[in-house]
């Protein structure tokens, strides 16, 4: 039977280290299965946060041999057996215990974004006429599972721990979804600008690269909204239609 | 004891769909709402849902109507189903979606510009408003986005444990905070079970860790009765290979666009077996079945969209008789429909795009191009709380049940995307009705003594490190799982489920001597200890209803009493802790059907 040898991080906010475990293979075998493994044969109090192991949850975000994942989306088979493998909590979050974080701070980055604000129904019944065209790009933002794992490589919250004045990419995902729903009136763009720090993201693409949903991060999120940002700062005939239209 | 205390006026267990739509309305009532769930939010199980939510919106087929999606889940539920909740589902649930994309939710749109549903099992319409196959997301999302700004109080990562009562009225409940172990006593007015499904208790399931029944469990042993509890839904579609992902969901979706069914001769083999309850309204050919998949209004739906039960069933027949796939499933293939419509594969990895990858990244396979392999896989638990239809209230004073947890809607089957409906409808309800008896009954007393007794409980297995059962909890689970799988199944006899009782009571008694090591700061072998007395609760409700229902019927499949039995027909299984502490079982007659109402069934049937 062919074995894999782990290096998983146990520990909590005191500290910890990486400690060695071997198991077992079975074909398919993805790392959550393994930690689990692990977990019921040589560890009973290791500490992993998982739910759907489909990909669909976002909860077992973790890093694989440095590699921010989905635990239950790797396969063991994709990665080399001849060394250890390596499984560390998320780094830009503070510890809990072993590979759990506390991610509270992104609940409460959301509490601050602006609600969805939807404009008078179309039809008696209260709803609306959008047509798929209209929010083919909203669903690929409403895709986010969640899983941190772009807050988790964008230096700015990893590095340089600016958690108070920029909130990062999941959360610039969330503020282009509300913004470009076809049924949206609030105005977010004044948030974005000062209290979200957007300018601070100098588009290293870094969490796109990551992002298990595959949504366009930067490109269809971040970018569109720092140019609304800027045509709202600088363009005065959009001021005065704004001024006449309230909007 | 140590322990932090909370005041609400309505406590809700669970935040799926069914407890953030409860807390939603139990806020807007103005009740102060106290919301638990052992995940983080927005994780619950209802992020998994795939396909979509029945409701009656008419946006694809004017003939649709709450009369028919009323009448089509009493024959999914093969007339055992609470009928009054059945009305008030297909009435209310229209408004529900649409209340869903007030909130910002946004669904695969129609051509007109209007909510897009798809077909589904057992609907005679296309009736499943969805977005892709990720439908439970949008759901879970929406709900919690519009809800964090209601007002209510979250505690996240929290298992409750014990319900609380004064004398025979549910007044809060005892539980301890995943990550420290710090233990919470909620003191509340009213209490709503939002605890979501059971498959835990079997091996092969498309549920997550959370669903060790925890609901179910409270509310029976805080005196709750539970009824339908031998209706456990194998869905007939999970992943066979490779092991690891045995039992994840392939969503029924599939079917809706098009999926076939077939052996390893290449057969359709669900067209070789129609039941009588279906047959005007299933095609006769593979043919017939996609011109309605298209469209075509003339129609009749595929027999690979025949109820789960049935096509459950059909694969079993199948895998036994020898014409199965190479992993002990069947073939269920999408690629076929690439000859029947421009851009196939585009098409394909457009209307389902969450099992493109899925199978692509757990399976090494493009659905696109080649046929997956399925089987049945435990998916969804009819049995539950017994409630009020109106009210959602248990048969304990002051304990409501929504969702997964609560029984009646689906009888002994249930109709795909009849459950993210139930969810909204009837959470929407337990939420107003909890907030208004809290406001009349007040919160009642908590007496020390029972806080002192949940205490106790929940600290007994860390003090008992010494004497750990030599398979551990884990062990005594993956038994129970073993054991309940193959003896309360998809297919079951009276010596077998006699079995299962008594293996059950032996490993209860095990699971009562296990101690774990470690404290209580996010220990998962104390959490699984304690998950286990609710898996082993719960199976034992399972196998000894399963053992009083001497017909089959819908999901319960006996081979000692392979019929339907027209006299059962007309019965409840009822499990209630008796005084001495032991499960009672009992059969309770059901009420007629209100004569409108039969005179619809009788119209659409
Ligand atoms: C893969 C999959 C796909 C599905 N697809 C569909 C579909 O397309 N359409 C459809 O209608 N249905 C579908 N279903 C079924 C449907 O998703 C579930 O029945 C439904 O989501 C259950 O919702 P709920 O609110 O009752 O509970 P859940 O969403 O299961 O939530 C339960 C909540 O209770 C909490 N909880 C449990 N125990 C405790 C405790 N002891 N203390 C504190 N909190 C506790 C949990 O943490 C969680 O928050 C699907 C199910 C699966 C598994
Ligand atoms: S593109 Fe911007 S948000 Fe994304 S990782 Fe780079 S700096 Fe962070
Ligand atoms: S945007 Fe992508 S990486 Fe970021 S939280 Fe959402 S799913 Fe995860
Ligand atoms: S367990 Fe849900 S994403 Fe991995």
């Amino acid at each position: 039977m062919a074995t894999a040898t782990f290096k998983i991080w146990r520990g909590d906010a005191d500290g910890g280290e990486l400690k060695e475990y071997t198991t077992e293979l079975t074909e398919g075998m993805v790392v959550l299965d393994a930690v689990h493994q692990i977990q019921a044969e040589q560890a009973h109090d290791m500490a992993v946060r998982w739910n759907c192991k489909a990909g669909k949850c976002g909860s077992c975000s973790a890093e694989v041999n440095g590699q921010p994942k989905l635990m239950c989306m790797t396969r063991m088979g994709d990665l080399p057996t001849d060394r250890p493998i390596t499984v560390e909590p998320l780094k830009a979050f503070p510890l809990m215990k072993d590979l759990v974080t506390d991610v509270s701070w992104n609940y409460e980055v959301k509490k601050r974004i602006r609600p969805f604000k939807p404009r008078r129904p179309d039809f008696e019944d209260g709803s609306w006429e959008m047509h798929q065209s209209d929010v083919d790009r909203v669903q690929e933002f409403r895709k986010c599972i969640e899983c941190y794992l772009c807050q988790d490589v964008c230096h700015v919250l990893r590095e340089h721990h600016m958690h108070d004045e920029f909130v990062g990419p999941r959360f610039f995902v969330h503020n282009a979804a509300l913004e470009m729903h076809p049924l949206d009136t609030e105005d977010r763009r004044e948030d974005l600008r000062t209290s979200q720090g957007i300018g601070l993201c100098n588009i290293t693409k870094c969490c796109t690269k990551v992002c298990p949903e595959g949504i366009t991060i930067t490109d269809n999120a971040i970018i569109p909204l720092k140019e609304r940002i800027v045509d709202q700062a600088y363009d005065p005939v959009r001021k005065l239609i704004q001024l006449v239209t309230g909007r | 004891m140590d322990f932090s205390r909370h005041e609400h006026d309505v406590l809700i267990i669970g935040s799926g769909g069914a407890g953030l739509r409860a807390a939603i309305e139990a806020s807007a009532a103005g009740a102060s709402v106290g919301l638990v769930c052992k995940s983080l939010l927005g994780k619950a199980h209802t992020v998994m849902a795939e396909g979509g939510m029945a409701a009656a919106l008419a946006n694809v087929d004017e003939r649709d109507g709450w009369a028919v999606h009323f009448a089509d889940t009493m024959r999914g539920g093969q007339y055992l189903n609470n009928w009054k909740m059945a009305e008030i589902h297909a009435k209310e649930s229209p408004d529900r979606v649409r209340e869903l994309e007030e909130w910002g939710a946004v669904f695969d749109r129609t051509k007109d510009g209007r909510i897009l549903q798809r077909n589904f099992g057992g609907h005679a319409h296309p009736r499943l408003a969805h977005v892709g196959d990720r439908t439970g997301l949008e759901m879970i999302r929406t709900l919690q986005d519009h809800g964090v700004h209601q007002g209510f109080d979250d505690y996240q990562e929290c298992t409750v444990t014990r319900l609380l009562k004064d004398g025979d009225r549910v007044v809060g409940a005892f539980g301890y905070d995943r990550e420290s172990g710090q233990f919470r006593v909620f003191h509340a007015g009213a209490v709503i079970l939002a605890t979501g499904g059971l498959g835990r208790a079997f091996k092969i399931t498309s549920n997550s860790w959370e669903c060790t029944g925890d609901g179910h469990s409270l509310g029976y042993h805080a005196g709750a009765e539970l009824i339908d509890m031998e209706f456990i839904q194998f869905h007939p579609t999970g992943m066979v290979w490779p092991p690891s992902v045995r039992g994840i969901l392939v969503t029924e979706g599939v079917r809706g666009e098009g999926g076939a069914l077939t052996n390893s001769e290449g057969r359709r083999f669900m067209y070789d077996d129609i039941p009588p309850l279906y047959t005007n309204q299933t095609a006769d050919t593979p043919e017939e079945g996609w011109r309605y998949v298209v469209g075509d209004r003339d129609a009749r739906r595929p027999a690979e969209l025949l109820t789960r039960d049935h096509v459950a069933r059909c694969i079993l027949r199948e895998v036994k008789e020898g014409r199965g796939s190479p992993h002990g499933g069947v073939f269920l293939d999408i690629a076929w429909i690439k000859d029947r419509i421009p851009n196939g594969a585009e098409h394909i990895k457009k209307k389902l795009p969450a099992m493109y990858h899925q199978f692509k990244a757990l399976a090494d396979i493009d659905i696109t191009e080649e046929p997956m392999e399925v089987g049945p896989t435990t998916h969804y638990v009819m049995g539950g709380l017994r409630v009020d239809a109106d009210t959602q209230m248990c048969t304990v004073a002051g304990l409501y049940a929504a969702g997964e947890c609560a029984a009646g809607l689906h009888g002994a089957n249930r109709l795909g995307g009849n459950s993210l409906s139930d969810l909204i409808v009837f959470g929407q309800r337990a939420g107003e009705h909890a907030a208004s008896y809290a406001d009349e009954h007040g919160r009642g007393t908590l007496e020390d003594s029972q806080i002192e007794a949940a205490h106790r409980e929940a600290m007994a297995p860390l003090e008992r490190q010494d004497q750990t059962d030599g398979a551990g909890p884990y062990g005594v689970q993956f038994e129970l799982q073993d054991m309940m799988q193959e003896k309360v199944g998809i297919i079951r006899e009276e010596g077998t489920l006699s079995e299962a009782v008594e293996e059950i009571a032996a490993l209860a008694r095990r699971a009562d001597l296990i101690g774990v090591i470690g404290d209580r700061k996010f220990n998962p072998g104390w959490h699984t200890t304690l998950d286990l007395r609710h898996l082993l609760s719960n199976s034992e409700a399972c196998a000894r209803a399963a053992l009083e229902r001497k017909e089959s019927r819908g999901a319960h499949s006996r081979i000692d009493f392979p019929d339907k039995d027209k006299e059962w027909g007309g019965f409840t299984v009822v499990l209630k802790r008796g005084s001495g502490g032991g499960m009672e079982v009992r059969r309770d007659p059901l009420p007629p059907v209100r004569e409108d109402l039969q005179k619809i069934i009788e119209e659409q049937s």
